[in-house]
């Protein structure tokens, strides 16, 4: 089993990638990819059960990106875990790529649904879940979303789907990184999206965490104690994120919502990232 | 009085249910009406309410056909191809996921319900969706051999149905093959081009119809359109007619007037639900008074007839 240390490290790794592939590509969703990267660590290297020689193996753990803008995250997850060559990451937002802006499942079969168009992936997990219980499956189905996507309707019609039909077999994990593309503001300051996920999640029947979301060790204990709990409830986690974490410049700042590093940036981002290898 | 359009649906779809474990029925608390409570009653497992959240129920059928289901989602019309529209485009169809997308209530005959329950875009829109196939048979029997045709076929598909009471098997050959239009009747003088429930009323204008000679197709499937049967048919005539209980844009008139306007360029005349808002009122009243009622339709092609010849 992979230690946390190792966790860690490939976290930095998936920091650098998503930076080189929006850096050479000028293009892609950089805050939310950052925020979200020490939870596709510890999904795709250490909790989801799947296997990368066999991407639509029957029985793999189903995982949906429903705040599906994080492609970039998720593609650069992906190449360090073997299923796409480190290569094909040049490609990512290209014409006719299998990397497209917003996952495509049609074009890669890595991926279990497509998504973009935010609210829609967690209705999707939720058919997911309901569809494993009845072929009495033991797969679970995590799905990430994000704060500012679950001003979305859809989140909680789905949310309310999931404690009916009793889903503890669905893990959503939100990433609440605080910030949007735009957003409100107040004064100068700029307003969280969703500043009571947690509370929306009990009120919505599920059982719920908070934690950490940039800590490998409680997102391991948690993420594992959530396995562990079949109770008829549908699970969520709050992880509390940083958008843009790891490059000091980028944290906490909404316009790394969606913009690419320039040369001297670029520079910056690595050597400060370098420095934690 | 024969069976009709709904309740056969509705039990057909259990007879599917019953037959495939994989074939669900996904209900937006319409069940009484659009009568998927058919299931409920004759294999209940095969039933899931997932109530009045047509976005959450079309993407919840989406991640259970990506496990293996065959998910049959049903709505009145309206609500199913507009309140879940981006659901339907991102995740049905560019998924090109297993999918039965089912509008009950299609059209103007609604129960007396009104502006916010009439149909009369839903063929626009669902056949503007890349993958959509579009199906929109006449009579129960129609209906039927419609959806065994769909249980067969894998992909995203719509089907458009009405709650008109007044339907009965009429159709002289229920076969069903996706893509294919169906000649009913042959003439030289005017084609009539009709689909869904029009069908069966225009088949009641022909057969009232005397000194014209009427060719007649109907097709119960507008994607993907059976050009050829069409351009032969029209090939014959001076004169193409459509009608249907929608819209004018958009519908079947537009599907027929884009193909012959670039395979063989002709008059047509679309017969349809002009462009505004419509009030309540009974199923006569409301096909009475947007010209597609038996007497309005005859009113009508009687008129062209003596204009063209």
């Amino acid at each position: 089993m992979i230690s946390i240390e190792q966790l860690k490290l490939t976290a930095t790794v998936l920091r650098k990638r998503i930076l080189s592939t929006a850096y050479y590509k000028k293009q892609g969703h950089v805050g939310g990819s950052l925020s979200c990267a020490d939870i596709l660590v510890s999904l795709f290297f250490h909790q989801l059960s799947i296997d990368p020689s066999c991407p639509k193996w029957e029985d793999r753990d189903r995982f949906v990106l429903s705040k599906g803008h994080t492609a970039l995250g998720l593609y650069a997850t992906l190449a360090l875990r073997g299923y796409i060559s480190e290569e094909e990451l040049k490609t990512f937002d290209q014409y006719e790529s299998r990397l497209q802006a917003h996952p495509d499942m049609t074009k890669l079969d890595a991926l279990d649904m497509s998504t973009g168009s935010l609210g829609q992936g967690l209705s999707a997990a939720v058919g997911m879940a309901i569809g494993a219980k009845r072929l009495k499956k033991d797969f679970r189905v995590y799905c990430l979303i994000g704060d500012g996507e679950s001003q979305e309707g859809q989140i909680w019609e789905a949310a309310n789907i999931a404690e009916k039909y009793k889903l503890d077999n669905l893990i959503v994990i939100m990433d609440q990184n605080g910030l949007q593309q735009y957003g409100w503001k107040n004064g100068k300051e700029r307003m969280d999206p969703e500043r009571y996920g947690k509370r929306k999640f009990d009120s919505f029947g599920f059982e719920t965490w908070e934690v950490d979301g940039h800590s490998m060790e409680d997102l391991i204990a948690v993420l594992t104690e959530v396995k562990g709990s079949v109770n008829g409830l549908p699970k969520a986690i709050i992880a509390n994120t940083t958008k843009g974490k790891g490059v000091r410049f980028m944290e906490n700042n909404y316009v790394w919502h969606s913009k690419a590093p320039n040369d001297e940036e670029y520079q910056m981002a690595l050597t400060e990232l370098e420095g934690e290898d | 009085m024969s069976i009709n359009v709904r309740d056969q649906f509705g039990k057909q779809l259990a007879k599917l249910a019953k037959e495939d474990s994989r074939v669900l029925a996904l209900d937006g608390d319409l069940g009484n009406s659009t009568r998927l409570d058919s299931i409920e009653k004759e294999t209940v497992d095969s039933f899931l309410q997932m109530g009045i959240a047509e976005q959450n129920m079309v993407g919840v059928a989406a991640g259970l056909a990506s496990v293996g289901f065959q998910p049959w989602v049903c709505s009145f019309a309206t609500f199913l191809t507009k309140r879940a529209l981006d659901q339907i485009v991102v995740s049905v169809a560019q998924t090109n996921f297993d999918v039965k997308l089912v509008g009950s209530y299609s059209g103007l005959l609604t129960s007396n319900t009104g502006k916010t329950h009439h149909s009369l875009d839903d063929i626009a829109i669902m056949t503007t969706i890349p993958n959509m196939t579009v199906i929109a048979p006449s009579d129960p029997s129609e209906t039927v051999s419609a959806m065994k045709a769909m249980h067969k076929t894998a992909g995203p598909m719509y089907l458009r149905l009405t709650r008109d009471e007044t339907i009965p098997s009429f159709l002289p050959n229920s076969d069903f093959e996706i893509g294919k239009g169906k000649t009913l009747a042959e003439g030289t003088d005017i084609l009539l081009v009709t689909t869904g429930s029009t069908t069966f009323r225009v088949n009641e204008v022909i057969k009232q119809m005397e000194g014209v000679s009427i060719a007649h197709l109907h097709f119960p499937t507008l994607k993907p359109f059976d050009k050829e049967l069409l351009i032969d048919a029209a090939r014959k005539v001076p004169l193409v007619v459509t009608v249907e209980e929608h819209y004018i844009r958009g519908g079947l008139g537009s599907i027929v007037s884009e193909i012959l306007s670039e395979e063989l360029p002709k008059k047509v005349v679309r017969i349809g639900v002009p462009d505004r808002f419509l009030g309540c009122g009974t199923d006569e009243e409301l096909l009475e008074s947007n010209g597609l009622s038996v007497y309005e339709i005859r009113k009508s092609l009687t008129a062209l007839c003596s204009k063209q010849f």
